[in-house]
């Protein structure tokens, strides 16, 4: 395979993914860590580890009541029932149905003052998902596209750089990277499950399958002499990454982890994803999403996020814990959030409905501020009163954290698409 | 002096300064009181309508419990306490207060001596306390999701927890020792989409002769979120335990069973909100209710007056209803 005609030529692209994943075969069983396996030093191998910005999100679907988690306001008429908790920031108090977030704060930040304007799920969603509102001239890649193209040159892995980790469905690849290509498009693992089809049929030898793909290879590259263009090579990268997928299958497999660390992330679904997100993100994956569901309260809502944010503490404490205790937080992005928040108003039904006026949003990680707490709501939290933050913000900030100049631009077929809405800016406050 | 849910209507609105949640009758029938989102637990004398507030609680509280001579009041908080009042008093201040539980106190019961108080909550675990002193006199555990309603047999020898999942659990109180397990677990559903349990026993009573006990609370909840279900009431053959009979509701689609109340004539009462809130009334061998009488709003928790003619109900515009049943 030719180095790529329209590739921007720098270091990163002149490694080629067929040299890459043909490294990482011939060194495997020298590799220290199974994303890294390029690096026959194993110190250059863990520095390249060590190094590498990632990221990893989680989906509060259907909308996190910010109330009921990192905005309370205890004692008023939107209160609610739940009191509001101390946490290891001196002064910051989030929901008693954090105790364990709590005590991991120091290593997070908050976001009060987000207004999306948007009450619609789908549309709130594509804000969160692009930076930007969505509208029918043009598609935008989701946010899990952008920081796998953008930190390509910067990730080591072979494996596909967007992951996602749905409750449950089947798996499958997502068409969610727009202009960047399906190379960018995010591989689901629905239930946590491995990626569809990963495993070698059983009618299928193993000799046979290697003939089969050489046959494919040599096809290809015949082909690639005279028309080549960037959809074939998405093509031809697909099936080595799917390749490659069903070599690494068991970074998928997260009874691979200790028995210990399976039972401190807990026996439920988003336990399991999350400690899946912390093995695929050692593993030099970039992105992973996890989405914990479901949030969607028009109904009973105190009942409801006593259930469901109960269950989501104690893991995301976990994985913040073990990401710092492992010295990778200082390289990981790590973001919940929403489609939107919810309303401050209780409706007759204990629910609360869509609200996208004021709400909330935790990260940390790279370079994001321990500790942060960026804007504020009015006392019952009906409205933002300072520093209000859009979508748009919050898309230029995750790149920024990870290292990425967010008002850069992408080269799609020679032309500039920017990176994040140019309307918007970045945080800074919020950035170290 | 006899009920006629037939003639059920409206005789009272006392006004609250916030939604009202759960209520109780003084076993004296001079008040009613009932429980806020603001906090406050208010007291309304029936002749006259004055209004008291008990302020003391660092959450909202989920039920009442009134001593029989009617002198103390209990209440049940969802920040871990209990609190007793004097539940007559001008500027009430709380006698006592008591860390019961870890998180949520959902549900209380007095024993039919009035010695015992029996509270359960989100931590799944049922305590008994002495009402007396607020002494913990004994813990219920077993249960595997949160504990939603609680009701002492007349005989005062077994309590029973009826949870989330749709167990009741029956206990003997004298030994702590699990007697059995009824089924009521068509009240509970675990929606996969949308990953939630939902439902769960909210109410349960006795019928006066013992004969039958009936559990409350939705079923077909089918998208739980969307407070999309319906009211029923399962009514137990109390000495098997087997499934007599199912009430269900007539045009009262998106509501659940808030409470119940077996009344001495021999019919089944019960206060639903969800939708517009109604009191439904069934007889003991009719699958559907014998009337339905529509609220003007949400309800959300009932009580009957010692008289059998008066019906408490809280409502989400912040009034305290009472229906009499009666001309």
């Amino acid at each position: 395979m030719k180095n790529c005609d329209y590739s921007c030529r720098t270091a990163e692209h002149l490694i080629t993914r067929r040299n890459f994943v043909t490294s990482l075969a011939a060194v495997g069983a020298a590799a220290v860590m199974p994303g890294f396996g390029l690096f026959n030093s194993p110190a250059m191998a863990a520095e390249m580890a060590r190094q590498q910005k990632r990221m990893i999100v989680i989906n509060m679907a259907g909308g996190l009541s910010q109330l009921e988690s990192w905005d309370p306001k205890p004692g008023t008429a939107t209160g609610g029932p739940f009191r509001a908790i101390p946490t290891s920031v001196p002064g910051l108090h989030i929901s008693e149905l954090l105790p364990k977030t709590a005590r991991v704060m120091h290593q997070l930040a908050l976001i009060r003052s987000i207004n999306t304007h948007e009450d619609d799920h789908g549309k709130g969603a594509h804000i969160m998902e692009t930076g930007r509102r969505k509208t029918p001239a043009q598609d935008y890649p989701a946010l899990g596209a952008v920081v796998a193209r953008a930190l390509e040159g910067n990730s080591a892995s072979a494996l596909p750089g967007h992951i996602v980790i749905s409750p449950g469905g089947g798996g499958g690849r997502n068409a969610d990277s727009a202009y960047l290509g399906p190379r960018y498009g995010s591989v689901v693992l629905g239930g946590g499950k491995p990626p569809q089809f990963s495993e070698r049929p059983a009618g299928l030898a193993e000799d046979a399958s290697i003939c089969a793909n050489d046959l494919r290879r040599k096809v290809n590259d015949r082909f690639a002499l005279r028309r080549r263009t960037a959809q074939t090579d998405a093509y031809t990268q697909s099936y080595e990454q799917g390749l490659e997928l069903m070599h690494q299958r068991e970074i998928f497999d997260i009874t691979k982890e200790s028995q210990q660390d399976q039972e401190r992330y807990g026996s439920h679904d988003f336990g399991r994803h999350c400690l899946l997100a912390r093995r695929l993100i050692e593993r030099g994956i970039t992105y992973v999403r996890v989405t914990h569901a479901n949030y969607d309260t028009h109904c009973e809502n105190f009942n409801f996020h006593f259930e469901q944010v109960g269950e989501f503490d104690g893991p995301f404490a976990t994985l913040v814990t073990d990401l710092a205790d492992r010295g990778l937080l200082e390289h990981t992005l790590i973001v919940v959030l929403s489609e939107f928040g919810r309303t401050p108003n209780i409706n007759p039904l204990y629910g609360r409905d869509h609200w996208s006026k004021a709400w909330s949003i935790c990260m940390g990680g790279a370079k994001i501020q321990r500790g942060a707490v960026i804007g504020a709501t009015n006392a019952t939290g009906t409205e933002v009163i300072g520093r209000q933050v859009d979508g748009g913000h919050l898309f230029h900030t995750y790149l920024s954290a990870l290292g990425v100049k967010s008002t850069g631009q992408f080269d799609v077929a020679g032309q500039k698409m920017p990176m994040a809405d140019p309307a918007f800016e970045p945080i800074d406050e919020l950035l170290s | 002096m006899s009920a006629d849910p037939k003639l059920a209507h409206i005789v009272a609105e006392l006004p609250a300064d916030a939604p009202l949640m759960a209520c109780r009758f003084d076993p004296t029938g001079k008040y009613v009181f009932a429980t806020s989102e603001n906090r406050s637990i208010y007291r309304w004398e029936l002749a006259g309508g004055k209004r008291i507030a008990f302020t003391g609680h660092d959450s909202w509280m989920f039920d009442l419990a009134m001593s029989a001579d009617g002198q103390t009041l209990i209440s049940a908080g969802g920040d871990d306490q209990l609190i007793w009042w004097p539940a007559a008093a001008d500027a009430p201040e709380p006698i006592r207060k008591v860390k019961a539980h870890e998180g949520w106190i959902r549900a209380l019961a007095l024993s039919p001596d009035g010695k015992l108080l029996a509270s359960g909550g989100n931590d799944r675990v049922v305590r008994l306390w002495n009402a007396a002193d607020g002494t913990k006199v004994s813990e219920f555990a077993g249960a595997e999701r949160d504990i939603y309603s609680l009701l002492f047999h007349p005989g005062g020898q077994w309590l029973l927890a009826g949870d989330l999942d749709g167990v009741i659990r029956q206990w003997n109180v004298a030994d702590g020792a699990l007697v059995r397990t009824l089924d009521a677990k068509a009240l509970h559903v675990y929606e996969g989409g949308q990953q939630v349990h939902y439902g769960g026993v909210r109410a349960m009573v006795l019928s006066p002769d013992a004969k039958w006990l009936v559990a409350g609370g939705l079923h077909k909840g089918t998208n739980p979120l969307g407070n999309v279900q319906e009211p029923l009431a399962m009514r137990l053959e109390w000495e098997s335990a087997k499934l007599a009979r199912q009430h269900l509701t007539e045009g009262n689609a998106n509501e659940r069973i808030w409470a119940m109340h077996y009344h001495s004539q021999g019919f089944l009462l019960a206060g639903i909100g969800g939708g517009k809130g109604a009191l439904i009334f069934w007889n003991e061998g009719e699958d559907k209710p014998f009337h339905t009488f529509a609220l003007p709003n949400s309800a959300r928790g009932m009580s009957v007056h010692p008289d059998g003619i008066q019906v408490a109900t809280t409502h989400h515009d912040g009034k305290l209803r009472i229906t009499k049943l009666m001309a």
